[in-house]
């Protein structure tokens, strides 16, 4: 189970974590969140532990800083902290290595911030309570690590709040926090996963550069193969609280020993660089044809203060043919979701034309539209938040028909034949949402759009929410089901790789407009506008122009 | 900033407009009218009351008699009391007093053992003091105000004789030591449903801070447990107080109308209740109008205050 650890002199390791076990509260799916997990951090490395959600990779690093909620215990093992075992150790000795010896940055920098303090008394507050420094050394030491993140202006940053800074500025000044004490290791629990690509780039290079300047030894939490292949020196890879497979990045990359480790790697979506075989249709007229789409959002009262106005969809023009896949791919704040709102009409568009099979619906009053809801249909992002957690599956999907005026019967064994077909069980009719898993919740997502049988699927970040392994799945039934009924899908997302996997086309969005539109083929390998070169060079673990860079043989 | 508070202003003045006009609507459709009382008088002959009618302007068409009463209003004339001949404004202003006292202290005991209860309710969820704040606050929002006050002034007047039955003060005895004797039970008793009410919203406020990522990476910092709760947690938790404070106001206001008639607390609640009885129209709608604006800056004290406090409106 365990794979057998290279012993290491003390003196090179940081943090040795040994048999350690944390039991979970009673109840709950599995007795232990990780059960007799091994191995070492050495100094200045960076180790990756990387897994799927429920592996117990967030809680191993939350028992390293000794923040495990009151329920869950460690039940035995040890963790050897610069020489010390912290396991067992009082509150407030393990409160005075935190933040001085060990170090943690999180996943949403939007909301690891206090709102109400600006950024320099953040900062400033991790060395009051270790007691380092007068205010003034403090003030000019804050100034210094806000310099040494890349932060602009950093005299100003020290004054501003939060919410000024945009995601990637905020997770430097985490990162900057993390390092006022200059602490032995740094915890970073999937600190990029909630960022833009091309910030996430950033960012990992930033963590990068400032591990091999101080020598700090990082402990890199992270789902993703491809951040893996660019910054770690050696990995863990844990499933359901067990490791599974460690050693030397190079290693488990090139040749991974463990299937769970081989299934995962296959998972990780990749630039494919190749065009999808088109799917044949007798009718080539596009079902879709947008002119000119815009949308401006005005925020700010209207009648005393200055409006703000933020063109979200600029002059947005594409067609659509039945039978494709159309990825709308962008960063946040690009337009893409707005777009997709627009195309369903839960948004009123200001000017241009949606023509759906021929006719504006741009202009159409909300009843006018009705009848045609039903055509076009929409998968959204969160599969938690999506399903009313008090209906029963069945009433989920057959509420809409029967509205729209299928007989219940018809519905229902339409209902139970969808289920089946989209790879769940019939007996899910009568059960509730929570009984199931993320991506069967997203399996009950697609097959309550299948229900009304559309012409134009719209896919908000459909996958953005899964494991890999999962999303890998829900991306193959996606591509089953247009296969099988020639739906028309617009593909939401701002991950390239999973783009390149599913489109026939790709649109590339940047403020509001599309700045570049063609087959996969040209988006990656030949992209011709600086935008889309700038986004294909930040996606982690890809280099441009081969098409299987990590794990060749998997 | 300055745009914000135009706007508030504006729509604050928009919504007096309107609670002026529904007032004096009611009022004015309800039976008996402001006459009542004169015609219950046995030397008033039907000419008498026709004459009174005709010098108080009550024959004209009623929204003529609103916009005449509304223009005066606005030059500061609201009008007589149709009891004594008093202006209005200062009949009003003999009790304001007295209720903005009972009000004051009985907001300030509210917010502190609330936030209080709140807070230790949060951080020790499920123990037993978090049971025992649940079930007391259920018990005080359950029972009507005027039975605390009945029960005190049994206990606490009659049987145990520590404390008066009612009034502000003994006449010929003006210290403030005999003030705040007077005042303990009535603010108190008033308080006692917001105690509850405002324990219950800190608490899920409280909850929801400590949820907060913030939290922990405040924990991760290596901060205090207790700086991590008074600075980090609290601090967001009372953000959303303060716009309640402003929305409790109104239900205060109509708290301390009950307290002042049990405890004979001569301030707003009861001249109220005493004009109401009058058909002293003049000083029922100069009270209504009082009231509004009352609440109304109220709301815009807590509006501002969180703008202030918060700097993602302060400065957004």
């Amino acid at each position: 189970m365990v794979a057998t650890i290279q012993p290491v002199a003390p003196a090179d390791v940081a943090l040795s974590v040994r048999d350690l076990t944390v039991n979970l509260p009673k109840g709950m799916e599995r007795t232990y969140a990780v059960e007799n997990i091994s191995f070492d951090l050495k100094r200045g490395q960076i180790l990756c532990v990387i897994g799927e959600s429920g592996s117990g990779k967030s809680v191993t690093a939350n028992a390293i800083m000794g923040l495990l909620p009151k329920v869950i215990r460690v039940s035995s093992g040890a963790i050897h902290l610069d020489g010390m075992n912290i396991v067992g150790m009082p509150q407030d000795k393990l409160r005075s290595l935190r933040g001085r010896v060990v170090s943690m940055i999180f996943q949403d920098p939007l909301s690891a911030l206090n709102p109400l303090m600006t950024v320099g008394a953040q900062i400033d507050e991790v060395m009051t309570a270790h007691r380092v420094g007068t205010s003034k050394s403090r003030r000019g030491r804050a100034v210094g690590l806000l310099t040494e993140v890349g932060l602009p202006d950093p005299e100003l940053m020290y004054h501003q709040y939060p919410f000024r800074l945009s995601g990637g500025q905020r997770q430097r000044v985490m990162i900057a926090m993390a390092l006022a004490l200059e602490p032995t290791i740094l915890i970073a629990d999937e600190p990029t996963t909630a960022l833009d690509v091309t910030t996430q780039a950033q960012i990992l290079e930033l963590i990068r550069d400032i591990q091999r300047r101080k020598g700090m030894s990082v402990m890199f939490i992270t789902h993703d193969f491809g951040v893996v292949a660019e910054i770690a020196d050696s990995v863990v890879v844990m499933e359901k609280g067990h490791i599974v497979e460690q050693g030397s990045a190079q290693q488990v990359l090139k040749s991974p020993g463990h299937p769970y480790t081989r299934r995962l790697i296959a998972a990780v979506p990749h630039l494919t660089g190749e065009d999808r075989v088109p799917l044949e249709t007798a009718d080539k007229a596009p079902i879709l044809k947008v002119e000119g789409l815009m949308k401006t959002y005005r925020s700010g009262s209207s009648l005393f203060s200055a409006q703000r106005v933020v063109p979200a969809v600029n002059e947005v023009s594409f067609d659509l043919a039945p039978g494709r896949t159309l990825g709308v791919v962008g960063e946040s704040g690009s337009g893409k979701s707005s777009l997709g709102r627009l195309l369903i009409k839960l948004l009123d568009s200001d000017g241009g034309g949606i023509l759906f099979e021929g006719r504006d619906i741009a202009k159409l009053s909300e009843a006018e539209f009705r009848p045609l809801r039903p055509r076009v249909q929409m998968i959204f992002q969160d599969p938690f938040a999506s399903l009313n957690p008090r209906s029963t599956i069945g009433h989920i999907l057959t509420v809409g028909p029967v509205a729209h005026g299928t007989p219940y019967a018809r519905a229902r064994e339409e209902a139970k034949a969808l289920l089946a077909h989209v790879g769940l069980d019939a007996g899910a009719f009568d059960r509730f949402p929570h009984e199931f898993s993320g991506g069967q919740r997203q399996r009950i997502g697609i097959a309550r759009a299948l229900m009304f049988k559309p012409k134009l699927l719209i896919a908000d970040e459909a996958v953005s929410a899964l494991d890999v392994s999962i999303q890998a799945q829900i991306l193959q039934l996606l591509d089953q089901i247009q296969r099988e009924t020639g739906v028309s899908m617009i593909f939401i997302t701002h991950d390239l790789r999973v783009a390149s996997q599913i489109c026939d086309e790709i649109a590339v969005m940047q403020k509001g407009r599309i700045v570049e539109r063609g087959p996969p083929s040209q988006i990656f390998l030949d992209p011709q506008s600086a935008y889309t070169r700038e986004l294909v060079a930040a996606i982690p673990g890809e280099q441009p122009g081969s098409t299987r860079p990590v794990a060749a043989n998997g | 900033m300055r745009g914000f508070l135009l706007n508030r202003l504006s729509q604050s003045l928009i919504l007096l407009l309107i609670v002026s006009v529904i007032g004096f609507l009611v009022l004015n459709l309800l039976p008996g009218g402001p006459l009542a009382q004169f015609g219950l008088d046995p030397s008033m002959t039907q000419d008498d009351l026709e004459r009174l009618k005709e010098q108080l302007g009550l024959n004209r068409p009623l929204l003529i008699q609103y916009f005449d009463w509304a223009w005066r209003l606005l030059q500061g004339d609201w009008g007589h009391s149709f009891r004594d001949g008093a202006p209005v404004l200062a009949v009003i202003g003999r009790h304001v007093p007295a209720t903005l006292l009972l009000m004051g202290t009985s907001t300030a005991i509210a917010i502190a053992i609330g936030t209080w209860i709140g807070i230790r309710g949060a951080t020790h969820r499920y123990s037993l003091f978090d049971y025992m704040a649940t079930v007391g606050a259920m018990v005080a929002l359950s029972i009507p105000t005027f039975w605390f006050g009945l029960v005190g002034i049994y206990i606490f007047s009659l049987q145990l004789g520590w404390l008066p039955a009612g009034n502000m003060y003994t006449i010929g005895d003006g210290s403030v030591l005999n003030y705040l004797h007077h005042l303990i039970m009535p603010s108190i008793v008033l308080s006692l449903v917001h105690v509850a009410i405002w324990s219950r919203y800190m608490r899920s406020a409280t909850l929801d801070a400590i949820g907060q990522d913030f939290v922990k990476t405040a924990r991760a910092k290596g901060l205090s447990e207790r700086r991590v709760i008074m600075k980090h947690v609290v601090g967001n938790a009372l953000l959303p107080m303060i716009t309640l404070a402003g929305v409790q106001l109104p239900s205060i206001l109509t708290g301390a109308l009950v307290t002042e008639t049990v405890f004979t607390w001569p301030g707003m609640g009861r001249l109220f209740l005493d004009s109401l009885g009058y058909s002293d129209y003049p000083v029922v709608m100069g009270l209504l109008m009082f009231s509004a604006i009352l609440v109304i800056l109220g709301n815009l004290i807590a509006d501002i205050a969180v703008a202030i406090v918060d700097p993602r409106i302060r400065l957004g």
